[in-house]
């Protein structure tokens, strides 16, 4: 996020699209609830009528993968208004020529063509937020899991700067980041390209900045994502996987061929706290222990990084995640003498700018929101106060693109994909919580009245969902909360998990599966 | 019967609440929402209310394990990470550091992800380490 979870509350307009809030992200949306009470107008895209929907000044259900369109039109409306801040364009942005010219053809008539969104409520959107004086965006993975998911970042961000609206109290660009450390796991180089603090492996200065601190020759060539792992292990080029903390048989798409693809592996080691999905297929499984078994910390979606504390043992002969991977490493002859999480933080400061200034004992109370450069530093509440992280803020003219895959006459339906609110990602943790498991014990499929009436299908019964990777069946839930056309699925539920059916097809540049849109066939199952 | 209370940050969504988890005698018995926590102000959602109660599951695992004749069978620490570390050097030096890949975590500490990546760097070789970000 650019700004903060209690900054929502500051907003005069609430943006929010391509997020579930009350079912992911409940005590976010409280804030939203606070806001609303105090005066804010809440805005809500999205192609179901979720339950934050219900309190929308103004909700549009545009169609699965039109958003750019959709955020084209609501910038056509505001520059033929002349609701731009056009100060703000002038003096802290550049390549708004680029922007103007491709928005022009998105016309509310035209964008209604396209997205299903009537033009007079594209036009209403387009008036609440840009004459806000504080407008926050709020968003989540209905934006970025596309093949357009970047596309439909930029166009958010567009939208932001043409109106100002980031850098001050209530406003900004903000991301609801899904998983407690999803964050975190990003800012300490838990991807290809980058060591912590987002230093890029191939760029000489910093690669041999860790060389030298590790005392290792690093290799500068940026790495494999996970979709070319999985092709790695098909083609044999990848031979051995070690998986800590994930279960990528239930969260990745197209799950037959994950499958396939950890068959193929010579070697697989899953060190987690449940013998998931993924660890079934394992070589060897190695027991780590909860949040609630270890030290250490957890940065939130806020960018605020916060101390985790242990509160009870460890269960049976499970161990510390930390010891595990250094007693591998010395066995491998790489030496590590690490005490405590608190040493690895020690050095985790000194190797990256963003939490230079976090200490376990600057972290007692609040926390600390990055970045946090030196131990003088009060952190940061809101981003881009005075300049962007590039200096100006750039526009992209963006077009809209169609989805990756389209219903036809073998797969007539759309199928969107998302949580629920008493369970989580794979339901490794919630089935295994009595209580939570008790609310929603299996997996259901929306669908729209018009829709079963065609099936001859009433919630409850059985229905056979199949797209081209797969299929599954699932009980309906009918509902008008969906659109015509539109179902809607979880992958909280191996017997019923959509990503049995979702396509593999992913954006270009942040490689992020299409989990949002495919074409399925329905039936009702026998 | 002793009890103590620890202040910690739920493992759930990234909104990253902040919560007291109750020991009553060596078990988890709560949760009890911190008051003073700048992200929940003393709420929390069902999960937050009810995230002790996946940690002592009779379904965790407790012990290594390695595959033997094609079931996952329990085994000391010192096998399952001799075993395991005798399989990747044996990889890395046939088919070299890039023959590996490392799949990192959303849910655990930044210094275990920090460890992670340090460890497929530095101690294999290889920048192949990637997580769930965008799942």
């Amino acid at each position: 996020m650019t700004n903060s979870i209690g900054d929502i509350e500051e907003a005069d307009c609430i943006f929010i699209t391509g997020s579930n809030t009350t079912s992911s992200h409940p005590i976010i949306a409280d804030r939203v609830y606070r806001a609303k009470e105090k005066g804010a107008r809440v805005i809500v895209a999205d192609p179901r009528r979720i339950h934050i929907a219900r309190l929308a000044d103004v909700h549009v259900q545009q169609k699965l993968g039109t958003d750019v369109a959709l955020l084209n039109g609501i910038m056509h409306v505001i520059l033929e208004q002349g609701w731009q801040d056009q100060e703000f364009i002038d003096q802290r942005c550049e390549g708004f020529e680029s922007l103007r010219d491709t928005v022009k053809q998105y016309s509310p008539s035209v964008v209604e063509g396209i997205t299903g969104v009537p033009a007079g409520d594209i036009e209403r959107v387009a008036e609440l937020y840009a004459r806000a004086n504080a407008a926050s965006i709020l968003y989540c993975m209905g934006i970025t899991q596309h093949t357009t998911g970047v596309d439909n970042v930029k166009s958010l961000a567009n939208l932001a700067m043409l109106t100002g609206n980031i850098g001050r109290p209530g406003t900004g660009l903000n991301p609801l980041r899904g998983q407690n450390n999803v964050q975190g796991a990003c800012d300490m180089g838990g991807l290809p390209n980058v060591f912590s603090g987002y230093q890029q492996v191939s760029n000489p200065e910093a690669n041999s900045k860790f060389a030298s601190a590790w005392q290792a020759e690093l290799s500068d060539k940026p790495g494999l994502p996970i979709p070319d792992m999985l092709a790695g292990l098909e083609d044999k080029s990848v031979q051995g996987l070690y998986v800590l903390g994930e279960n990528p048989v239930m969260s990745d798409p197209d799950s037959d061929h994950v499958s396939h693809a950890l068959q193929q592996a010579r070697f697989v080691v899953v060190q987690d706290i449940f013998l998931t999905e993924t660890a079934q297929m394992a070589h060897v499984v190695l027991p780590g222990v909860s949040f609630a078994e270890k030290d250490g910390t957890f940065t939130n979606t806020e960018r605020r990084v916060m101390r985790v504390r242990k509160a009870v043992e460890p269960v049976g002969d499970s161990r510390q995640d930390w010891e595990i991977i250094q007693d591998l490493s010395n066995r491998l002859g790489y030496s590590m003498s690490y005490s405590s999480p608190e040493e690895i933080m020690q050095e985790i400061a000194q190797l990256t700018p963003s939490y230079g200034g976090i200490t376990y004992q600057r972290l007692e109370g609040d926390g600390l929101q990055w970045p946090c450069p030196d131990t003088g530093h009060p952190g940061t509440k809101i981003l881009h106060q005075e300049r962007f992280a590039r200096g100006l803020g750039l526009f992209h003219g963006v077009e809209h693109q169609a989805p990756a895959e389209s219903v036809d006459q073998e797969y007539p339906y759309w199928l969107t994909t998302g949580r629920i609110y008493t369970h989580y990602h794979t339901g490794t943790m919630t089935h295994n919580s009595p209580t939570l498991e008790r609310e929603a014990p299996e997996g259901w499929m929306e669908i729209h009245p018009d829709d079963a009436r065609k099936l001859g299908v009433r919630t409850g019964d059985r229905v056979r969902v199949a797209s081209r990777r797969g299929s599954v069946e699932a009980a309906a839930y009918v509902t008008e909360d969906i659109s015509p056309g539109t179902v809607f699925m979880t992958f909280h539920y191996v017997e019923s998990n959509a990503n049995v059916l979702t396509n593999p097809a992913t954006d270009p540049i942040a490689r992020i599966p299409e989990y949002k849109v495919c074409a399925v066939s329905l039936e009702k199952a026998a | 019967m002793e009890y103590s209370s620890v202040l910690t940050t739920c493992t759930y969504c990234g909104c990253g609440c902040n919560f007291y988890l109750e020991n009553l005698d060596g078990r988890l018995t709560g949760t009890i929402p911190c008051k003073t926590s700048p992200v929940n102000q003393g709420r929390l959602c069902i999960k937050g209310w009810n995230a002790h109660e996946f940690v002592q599951s009779d379904q965790r695992l407790t012990s290594p394990l390695i595959r033997k004749e094609g079931r996952l069978v329990p085994v000391s620490w010192e096998e399952a990470l001799d075993y395991t570390a005798s399989e990747l050097a044996a990889i890395r030096s046939e088919h070299g550091p890039d023959s590996l890949a490392f799949l990192t975590s959303a849910k655990v500490t930044n210094e275990e992800n920090f460890l992670l990546q340090k460890f497929a760097r530095a101690a294999t070789g290889t920048n192949n380490i990637d997580h769930c970000a965008r799942l």
